[in-house]
C-alpha cells in the first residue's frame, strides 16, 4: 500500500499540512519497501492561482492508493482527482505523519 | 463626456453620488449611468424603472475536443494554471481563464477550440429619461475585468458622444477600478473626512496619477470627523468639487433605497455645484 | 485552534472598527490576520510595529528588448489586452495594460520580450498595541488582489497562533465575492457578517451569504446603524432567519464609532458607551459560539 501525506515537514514527527492545494511537502509512504520519501510542493505554492489541481496532478503522478491530508480538496482539485482511484482521507489536520498513518488504521479518520 | 465616480474603499457614497447626479442631470440632458462595480452591483436598488434589455455576458475560453496527441503543451503555455494534463486527459478550469487565446491558436493538433462562456448578465433599464445598464457577476467567477471591459463595449458600441455617459466603479485599488476608470475623462473620488477615508483616498489618488486622469474630490458626511482631507487636498492641489453634509437623513434615504436630492435642498446645492465645476450644467447659473 | 472570519460584503458598515473592537477584546487569546489586504485600514486602529517585512511577487509583466525587436508586430497580433502599442513603427509595452498572459513572448521571433514576476506588495508580521500579533500586507496600487497574499497572511498567522498557543485567529476578510473572500474563508470555522439594514446592505448580504454556503461554515451577524430603517430591520431578520444566521447583536447608529477612528482608538477602548456594551457581548458570545459548537464540515 502505498501512502500520500500533505506535510509541514518530511519527517515522520512532521505535522499534516491541512490545505492541500498549498501543501508545503508532499510525503509518500510505501509500506511494502518502509520507506518514507519528501517531494517539496514550494513552487505550486507560489502560483497565484490554481494550485490546487496542480499538486493533484503532481500526486496522481506519484500513484498512492491513499491520501492523508487535512481539510480536503476544493472544487477544482476535486475535479483532478476523480480522475484518479486514490482514496481521500481528511481530518487529519492536526496530526503528526506518524499519528495521522495510525489513526487511519484504526479508523479513526475517514473519508 | 465620461466620468467614473469611485473611492479608495467601499462605503463611502459612491453610489449614492452616481445615482443622485445622473438621476438628477437626466432631468435636462441625455445621461447613460453604469453601474462597473460588478462583484456588488448596487445602484439598481436606487433606479425605478423598466427593463428594456437584457443579455448574457460571455468570454471565450477553450474546451477540449478530446482528440489530441497528448503532447502537454497547452499547460505548458497557459500562465494561469487554467489548462492541465491528467493521464490521458485534459482539463481546463474556466474560471482561471484570462481568454489570452494562446493555448487554444498554438495547440498543434486545434484541439481547444474556444467557446463561449457565461460570466455575467448585462441589464438595460429605462427610468424616466436616464438610461441604467448594468453587469453583475455571476457568483462563483473570479474575475470581474472581462465582464467590465465588455460593459464598457456594450456602451461605446450604443451610446455616443452626446450622451453624458457616468461609471459607478468597483471600490479599491486594484486591476477593476483601473479597468472602469482607464477610459473615463473625468474621475470623481468619494471620500469621507476621517482618517480611513483619508488613507484610502491617498491610495486612488496614487492610482490617479499612475493613470495620468483629471480627478477632483467630493467629500461625505461632511463635518463628521476632522479637516485632514481637505487639508490634504488643498496641499496637493486637488480640487474639492463638492461637501455633502453629514446629515443622518441621507444616510435613512439612503437605506430605503430613495434618491435624496429631492427631498434634501442641501443635497441638491452640492450636487449643482459638482455639475458646475465639471461643466456639466446646461441651466445658466442664476446668481 | 478557531478562526473567525469578519466580512461584510457591502464597504461603509463598520466592519473595521467592529473587527478592532474585536482585536482589543481578544487581546491575549488571538492572532490577527488582516486579509482585507487591497484597502487595509486595520492598522491604523491597532498600531502594529511592521517588525518583520517581506515583499510579496505576483503576476507577470512583458519586458521587451528594444535593441532585439525587428518591429515585425507579431506580438501586437496575438495580444488580446491592448497590452502592446505600436507609434512610428516601434513597439512598447503598455504595463497597465499587460496581463502577463506571455503569448507575445511565445511568438516573438527574435526573443526579444522577456516576461518578469512583479513585486506587486509587501506583507508584514508585527506586534499590535493590543498585544497580540499581526499578520497584515499592503498591496501596491493596481495590483490583482490575488488569494495567494491572503493565504500567505492566514499561513503565517495560523504559524504564530500555533507557536504562542492562541485559540484563536481573528480574520478581516475582504468585501466583494470573489477570488480574496473566497481564500479568506477557506479553512475557517465560523463567519461574522457586520451589515446594515439598508436596500445595499441586504442586497450584499445575500450575495456573500450564498458564497458561504458553498463553504459549509455557521455564521451570525451583527447589524450596525440598526435604526437607519426599520422595515429594511424586518426584512434582513427575516432573512437572516431563513438563510440560518445567528442574530449576534444590533448597535444603533452611533457616531461615537468616527470619534473613536479620529484618535486611533477602537471603539471598546474609547468609551463605555451603549455601542461598546453590545461589541462586548457579542465578542463572549462569538467566542462562545466558535468553542463550544465547534466547525460544522
Ligand atoms: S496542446 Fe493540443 S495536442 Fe497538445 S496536449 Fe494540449 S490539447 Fe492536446
Ligand atoms: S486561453 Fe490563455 S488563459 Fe485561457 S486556458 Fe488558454 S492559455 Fe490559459
Amino acid at each position: 500500500m502505498k501512502y500520500a501525506f500533505t506535510a509541514k515537514g518530511e519527517s515522520w514527527d512532521s505535522e499534516i499540512d491541512p490545505r492541500l492545494g498549498r501543501t508545503e511537502f508532499i510525503l509518500i509512504y510505501d509500506d511494502k519497501k518502509n520507506e518514507l520519501s519528501a517531494y517539496s510542493n514550494s513552487e505550486i505554492t507560489q502560483q497565484a492561482h490554481g494550485a490546487g489541481p496542480l499538486t493533484v496532478q503532481k500526486i496522481i503522478d506519484l500513484n498512492p492508493d491513499i491520501l492523508i491530508t487535512g481539510n480536503g480538496p476544493g472544487k477544482n482539485a476535486a475535479e483532478v482527482m476523480s480522475t484518479s482511484e486514490i482514496k481521500i482521507i481528511t481530518g487529519a489536520g492536526d496530526m503528526k505523519i506518524k499519528e495521522a498513518l495510525e489513526a487511519y488504521k484504526s479508523d479513526k479518520i475517514t473519508g | 463626456m465620461k466620468i467614473a465616480i469611485a473611492s479608495g474603499k467601499g462605503g463611502t457614497g459612491k453610489t449614492t453620488l452616481a445615482t443622485s447626479l445622473s438621476s438628477h442631470l437626466s432631468e435636462t440632458q441625455d445621461v447613460v449611468l453604469v453601474d462597473l462595480d460588478v462583484e456588488e452591483p448596487n445602484s439598481r436598488l436606487f433606479i425605478r424603472g423598466d427593463q428594456t434589455h437584457s443579455q448574457s455576458i460571455c468570454k471565450q475560453v477553450p474546451e477540449w475536443t478530446g482528440d489530441c496527441s497528448l503532447c502537454g503543451q497547452c499547460q505548458e503555455i497557459c500562465n494561469f494554471n487554467a489548462v492541465i494534463k491528467v493521464g490521458t486527459q485534459i482539463m481546463l478550469f474556466p474560471e482561471l481563464c484570462h481568454s489570452c487565446r494562446a493555448c487554444s491558436e498554438l495547440c498543434p493538433e486545434s484541439a481547444l477550440p474556444l467557446k463561449p462562456r457565461k460570466i455575467g448578465m448585462l441589464n438595460q433599464i429605462q427610468a424616466g429619461n436616464l438610461i441604467f445598464v448594468e453587469s453583475r457577476l455571476e457568483i462563483g467567477e473570479q474575475q470581474a475585468v472581462p465582464l467590465i471591459s465588455q460593459t464598457k463595449d456594450y456602451i461605446d458600441n450604443h451610446f455616443d458622444e452626446s450622451y453624458i455617459i457616468i461609471y459607478d466603479s468597483p471600490p479599491g485599488t486594484s486591476c477593476p477600478v483601473i479597468e472602469a476608470s482607464k477610459d473615463a475623462d473625468f474621475v470623481i473620488l468619494v471620500t469621507e473626512p476621517t482618517p480611513f477615508g483619508l488613507y484610502d483616498l491617498k491610495l486612488a489618488v496614487e492610482v490617479m496619477r499612475k493613470m495620468k486622469k483629471d480627478f477632483g474630490v467630493v467629500v461625505n458626511r461632511d463635518g463628521l470627523g476632522n479637516n485632514d482631507v481637505l487639508d490634504y487636498c488643498d496641499m496637493e492641489t486637488i480640487p474639492v468639487l463638492a461637501r455633502i453634509s453629514n446629515d443622518r437623513r441621507i444616510a435613512e434615504l439612503y437605506a430605503a433605497g430613495e434618491l435624496i436630492f429631492s427631498t434634501i435642498p442641501e443635497f441638491k446645492e452640492q450636487l449643482l455645484l459638482l455639475e458646475r465645476s465639471l461643466e456639466l450644467s446646461t441651466v445658466v447659473d442664476p446668481v | 485552534m478557531k478562526e473567525i472570519v469578519v466580512i461584510s460584503g457591502k464597504g461603509g458598515t463598520g466592519k473595521t472598527s467592529v473587527m478592532g473592537s474585536f482585536s482589543y477584546l481578544g487581546k491575549s487569546d488571538l492572532v490577527i490576520a488582516d486579509c482585507d489586504v487591497d484597502a487595509a485600514d486595520l492598522h491604523m486602529l491597532l498600531g502594529p510595529d511592521y517588525q518583520r517585512s517581506e515583499d510579496y511577487y505576483s503576476g507577470e509583466l512583458a519586458i521587451l528588448d528594444q535593441d532585439k525587436c525587428i518591429n515585425c508586430g507579431a506580438c501586437l497580433s496575438v495580444c488580446q489586452f491592448d497590452g502592446i502599442q505600436s507609434e512610428n513603427g516601434t513597439f512598447r509595452i503598455e504595463a497597465m495594460n499587460c496581463e502577463g498572459c506571455g503569448y507575445c513572448q511565445r511568438v516573438c521571433p527574435t526573443n526579444a520580450i522577456q516576461m518578469e514576476t512583479q513585486k506587486v506588495g509587501e506583507w508584514y508580521t508585527s506586534s499590535s498595541k493590543v498585544g497580540s500579533t499581526m499578520v497584515h500586507a499592503k498591496l501596491g496600487v493596481g495590483a490583482e488582489n490575488s488569494g495567494r497574499l491572503v493565504a500567505q497572511v492566514k499561513n503565517e498567522a495560523r504559524r504564530h497562533a500555533k507557536k504562542e498557543g492562541k485559540e484563536i485567529i481573528l480574520i478581516d476578510g475582504s468585501p466583494g465575492i470573489g477570488c480574496a473572500v473566497n481564500s479568506a474563508l477557506s479553512g475557517a470555522d465560523y463567519v461574522v457578517f457586520v451589515t446594515e439594514p439598508s436596500v445595499s446592505g441586504i442586497h450584499d448580504l445575500k450575495r456573500v451569504t450564498e458564497l458561504v454556503k458553498g463553504f459549509s461554515i455557521r455564521s451570525g451577524c451583527i447589524i450596525n446603524k440598526c435604526d437607519l430603517n426599520s422595515q429594511m430591520l424586518d426584512e434582513l431578520i427575516t432573512f437572516m432567519a431563513d438563510a440560518g444566521i445567528e442574530h449576534i447583536a444590533s448597535i444603533p447608529y452611533d457616531e461615537t464609532f468616527t470619534a473613536a477612528m479620529l484618535e486611533g482608538k477602537t471603539l471598546v477602548e474609547y468609551d463605555k458607551g451603549p455601542a461598546s456594551q453590545v461589541l462586548i457581548k457579542s465578542w463572549e458570545k462569538i467566542k462562545q459560539f466558535a468553542e463550544t459548537e465547534g466547525c460544522l464540515k
